[in-house]
C-alpha cells in the first residue's frame, strides 16, 4: 500500500508540474530537484531565493517584454521577440512532408488544449501528408524510446516537446544528427535542435503577476502568494521573480503557501488566512488554475475579493468578469502549439527561422478581458490558444457554437 | 467507548495545539469552518469503516469521489433545474459502485484489495478518457450550496454530517453492525451461526460508495469542479479509520473512533499547514500513521485482549 501512495504522490506532482510548463533558457541550472522552499519567516517575508534562480535569464526575460516582437500582428504564434536567424537551407527538400512529434504528456488542461491546437495548425496544411505523433505520459523513459522511435519512421523532421530538460538531453542530441529538431515548451541543454520555441518564460510570468499586486496592493497592504509546489524548475521560475519585484517595495507578503494544485485546499488555505489576518489585500499565485477556488474563499467569508491574479483560463476569466474584480492575468500561450508545426514547414522550404524562437507573452487585464473571455468555451479552456480561426473551433476544444 | 478514548485524547491535544497556533479556531466561525472542511473526510471514514470492519478495503473511493464531481458537472452544466436528479443519480451510482465491489469481492472471491483497487483504476481511467484530462460543465449554485452554503451560520455540510454520523452510529447499533463485526471477528464462525456474510459485506461496500457519493456532493460544492479533487482520499480514509483504533482485518473497532480519527488527520493537517509544512508531506504523514498504528495494534491487542491469532497480522 505504501508503494501506490507513494506512485499516487509521484503522479501527483508530475501532473502538477506539467500543468504550467516552462524553463529558462540557460542551460547552468542546477540539474536535481531540490526543495528549495521559501518559508515566510524571515526579513521581507519572502524567504531566500529560489535555487534555480538565474539572474541572466531573469533579466533577459523581463526585457523581452518590453520588446516589440517581429511578425504579423494577428498571428502571435508566429511573431518572434528579438530574432537571431538560423539559415535552415541544409534541410531543403520538397514536399509532400513526413511530420513527427514526441509529446511529454497530453495529462491536463493545458497540454490538452494545445495539443488539439497543434492537431488543427497541422490539419491546415496539406503538403503534411502524415504526422506521427507519440505520447510519452509523463514519462522520461517512455519519451526517450520515443524519440528513437520516431528516428525509425522517416520522419522528415521531428518536434520535441521535452518532459524534462536533462534528462531527455541526449536523446535529443541523438536525433539532431539524422533529421532537423524542433523543440518547444521546455528546452534542453544543447543547442543542436534547429529552433527553440518558447514563450518569453516563467520570470515574465510571475513578475507581471507581483508587479500588478504591488501597483495596486497600498503600501503595508498583505500579500499571500499561493504556490503549487517547491522544488519545479518550471514553478520555482514564476516565484523567483515575483519575489524579487515584492522585495523591492512595500507590500508585506505575509505567507508563502504551497497547494499542490489543489482546488480544496486552496480555498482552506485562503480562509485560514482571513480567519488569521482578518483581511488579505493581495494574492500572487503561480499558477491559475486554482484562482477561482481563492477567489470564493473570500466570497464565502463575506468579504470583498482583493487584487488577485490568475491565468487565462476560462472560469476565472469569467469570475473576473461577473464579480468585477481587481485582476490580472499572466499567460504561458497555448498558441505555441502551433508554432513548431509552422517552423517544421519553413525549415524544410530552406527559409530561415530564430534559432531561439520567444513567442510574446500577452497578459490579459481588465482592458483587454472581454476579448478573452468566451462563455462558450469550458471552464479549463485556455484563452490564449490562437485557435479560434482554426477549423473544428469550437467544438473540437470542447466548447459550444454561438 | 472504551476504544474512542485514546483518539480522542489525541485529537484533543491536536485542536489544543491548533488553538494555541491560531486563536481564531476558538471561535465558533473558525471552529466551524474545520468541521466544515473535515466533513468529506469524516463522512468518507464512516463508509471506509464499515468495510474495514468487516475483513475488506475499499480503495476505490478516491476515484468514485472524483469521478461523481466530474460527472455532475458535466450533466448539470451550469443548469440549477438539474441539481436534484443529478444529486439523486450520483447516489445512485456510488451504490452501484459499491455493489460491484461487493458481489465480485464476496461471489467471485476476488480479494478486496484487488477488486477495488481495479475499480480505483477503471474509474480514473474512465474519468481521463471521458474527459480527456480537462473536465468540462459546471455545477450549478444550488448543487454547491452543500458544500457552500449554510443554514445560518451552520454550514450544511457540517449539518450533513451530523445526519450521517448519527446514522452510522446507529446502523453499528442496530443488528446490522453486530452482524457486521462478527463477519470481520471471524467469517467462518459468523456464517456457521447463520450470519448472511456476503450480504453483510456487500451492504459495507455499498455504504462505502454511498459515503463517496455524499463526499462527493460535499466537496465538489466545496471548492469546485476538479479532475484531481478525490485523489489520494481513499488513502486518508483508511489512515483515518486505523488511527480511530480499527483493526485492519476486521472485527474490532467503533465507527465513532474512525470518525474521530478522520477529524484527527484533519486537524493533524491543519497543523502542518499552520505551521508551513509542506503538503508534500501529508502523504508521509500518513503512511507512518498507517505503519505505526498496525504495529502498535499488533504489539499491543495479544496483552491488551484476549489473544486472537491472525486477526491483527492479516493487515499488514
Amino acid at each position: 500500500m505504501p508503494r501506490h501512495k507513494a506512485t499516487v504522490a509521484v503522479f501527483a506532482v508530475l501532473v502538477v508540474a506539467g500543468c504550467t510548463t516552462d524553463k529558462p533558457t540557460a542551460t547552468t541550472q542546477p540539474a536535481a530537484p531540490t526543495s528549495s522552499a521559501s518559508r515566510s519567516a524571515e526579513g521581507s517575508g519572502t524567504g531566500e531565493q529560489s535555487k534555480f534562480f538565474v539572474q541572466a535569464d531573469f533579466d533577459a526575460q523581463l526585457a523581452m517584454r518590453a520588446q516589440a516582437p517581429q511578425g504579423p500582428a494577428d498571428k502571435p504564434w508566429e511573431q518572434a521577440i528579438a530574432p537571431r536567424m538560423a539559415d535552415t537551407a541544409k534541410y531543403k527538400k520538397d514536399g509532400p512532408y513526413h511530420l513527427c512529434f514526441s509529446n511529454a504528456a497530453v495529462n491536463n488542461p493545458w497540454r490538452q488544449v494545445g495539443w488539439k491546437t497543434m492537431q488543427a495548425e497541422v490539419g491546415l496544411h496539406k503538403e503534411i501528408t502524415k504526422f506521427t505523433t507519440l505520447d510519452a505520459e509523463g514519462k522520461d523513459d517512455k519519451q526517450i524510446s520515443d524519440i528513437a522511435e520516431l528516428q525509425a519512421k522517416g520522419c522528415d523532421a521531428l518536434i520535441v516537446s521535452p518532459n524534462t530538460t536533462a534528462t531527455l538531453t541526449p536523446a535529443v542530441t541523438a536525433a539532431c544528427g539524422k533529421v532537423p529538431v524542433i523543440v518547444f515548451d521546455r528546452g534542453v541543454e544543447t543547442d543542436c535542435p534547429v529552433t527553440f520555441i518558447k514563450p518569453i518564460g516563467g520570470y515574465a510570468f510571475g513578475a507581471d503577476a507581483a508587479e500588478f499586486l504591488v501597483e495596486k496592493v497600498p503600501a503595508g497592504g498583505k500579500v499571500l502568494a499561493l504556490r503549487i509546489l517547491p522544488g519545479v524548475d518550471v514553478l520555482e521560475t514564476r516565484w523567483s521573480a515575483a519575489k524579487m519585484t515584492f522585495d523591492k517595495s512595500k507590500v508585506q507578503v505575509v505567507g508563502v503557501e504551497f497547494t499542490d494544485g489543489d482546488a480544496a485546499k486552496t480555498k482552506s488555505i485562503v480562509s485560514d488566512y482571513i480567519q488569521r489576518y482578518g483581511k488579505i489585500d493581495g494574492v500572487w499565485m503561480d499558477a491559475g488554475a486554482t484562482a477561482v477556488a481563492a477567489i470564493e474563499a473570500f466570497e464565502d467569508a463575506g468579504l470583498p475579493v482583493p487584487p488577485i491574479n490568475g491565468e487565462d483560463q476560462q472560469d476565472f476569466l469569467q469570475k473576473w468578469k461577473d464579480a468585477n474584480l481587481t485582476a490580472v492575468a499572466p499567460t504561458y500561450p497555448t498558441y505555441q502549439w502551433r508554432t513548431p508545426v509552422i517552423a517544421a514547414l519553413k525549415i524544410l522550404k530552406g527559409e530561415e527561422v530564430p534559432k531561439a524562437w520567444n513567442l510574446p507573452q500577452p497578459k490579459v487585464t481588465s482592458e483587454n478581458l472581454s476579448t478573452y473571455l468566451k462563455p462558450n468555451m469550458p471552464p479549463l479552456h485556455y484563452a490564449l490558444c490562437g485557435c479560434e480561426t482554426l477549423p473544428g473551433f469550437p467544438e473540437a476544444w470542447g466548447g459550444k457554437k454561438s | 467507548m472504551k476504544r474512542t478514548l485514546p483518539i480522542l485524547a489525541v485529537l484533543m491535544v491536536l485542536l489544543a495545539a491548533i488553538a494555541i497556533a491560531n486563536p481564531h479556531f476558538l471561535e465558533p466561525a473558525g471552529f466551524l469552518a474545520f468541521l466544515k472542511r473535515a466533513a468529506p473526510l469524516v463522512i468518507l471514514a464512516a463508509g471506509q469503516y464499515f468495510v474495514i470492519v468487516s475483513g475488506e478495503f475499499d480503495l476505490s473511493v478516491g476515484s468514485l469521489v472524483t469521478a461523481e464531481v466530474v460527472i455532475a458537472a458535466r450533466l448539470i452544466d451550469g443548469d440549477g433545474s438539474a441539481t436534484w436528479p443529478v444529486i439523486a443519480l450520483l447516489i445512485v451510482i456510488g451504490l452501484l459502485v459499491g455493489l460491484v465491489n461487493g458481489v465480485v469481492t464476496t461471489k467471485l472471491r476476488v480479494p478486496s484489495f484487488i477488486v477495488t483497487l481495479g475499480m480505483l483504476l477503471i474509474l480514473s481511467g474512465a474519468v481521463f478518457l471521458w474527459t480527456g484530462g480537462a473536465p468540462r460543465g459546471a455545477l450549478s449554485e444550488g448543487f454547491r450550496a452543500f458544500g457552500r452554503g449554510g443554514l445560518g451560520p451552520v454550514p450544511w455540510s457540517v449539518l450533513i454530517l451530523l445526519a450521517v454520523g448519527a446514522a452510522a452510529i446507529w446502523l453499528m447499533r442496530a443488528d446490522f453492525g453486530k452482524t457486521l463485526i462478527a463477519t470481520g471477528d471471524n467469517e467462518r464462525a459468523a456464517a456457521l451461526s447463520g450470519v448472511r456474510v456476503d450480504r453483510a459485506k456487500i451492504i459495507a461496500f455499498m455504504l462505502s460508495g454511498l459515503a463517496a457519493a455524499v463526499a462527493a456532493i460535499l466537496l465538489g460544492g466545496f471548492a469546485g469542479v476538479s479532475a484531481q479533487v478525490g485523489q489520494g482520499l481513499e488513502f486518508s480514509a483508511i489512515t483515518a479509520v486505523v488511527l480511530g483504533g480499527v483493526v485492519l482485518g476486521g472485527g474490532r473497532g467503533s465507527v465513532l473512533a474512525a470518525m474521530a480519527g478522520a477529524f484527527t488527520l484533519e486537524a493533524l493537517f491543519t497543523l502542518l499547514n499552520l505551521y508551513g509544512i509542506s503538503g508534500a508531506l501529508e502523504f508521509t504523514v500518513q503512511g507512518v500513521i498507517i505503519i505505526a498504528a498496525v504495529a502498535a495494534g499488533a504489539v499491543h491487542l495479544p496483552r491488551m485482549f484476549t489473544p486472537r491469532k491472525g486477526d491483527a497480522h492479516a493487515a499488514s
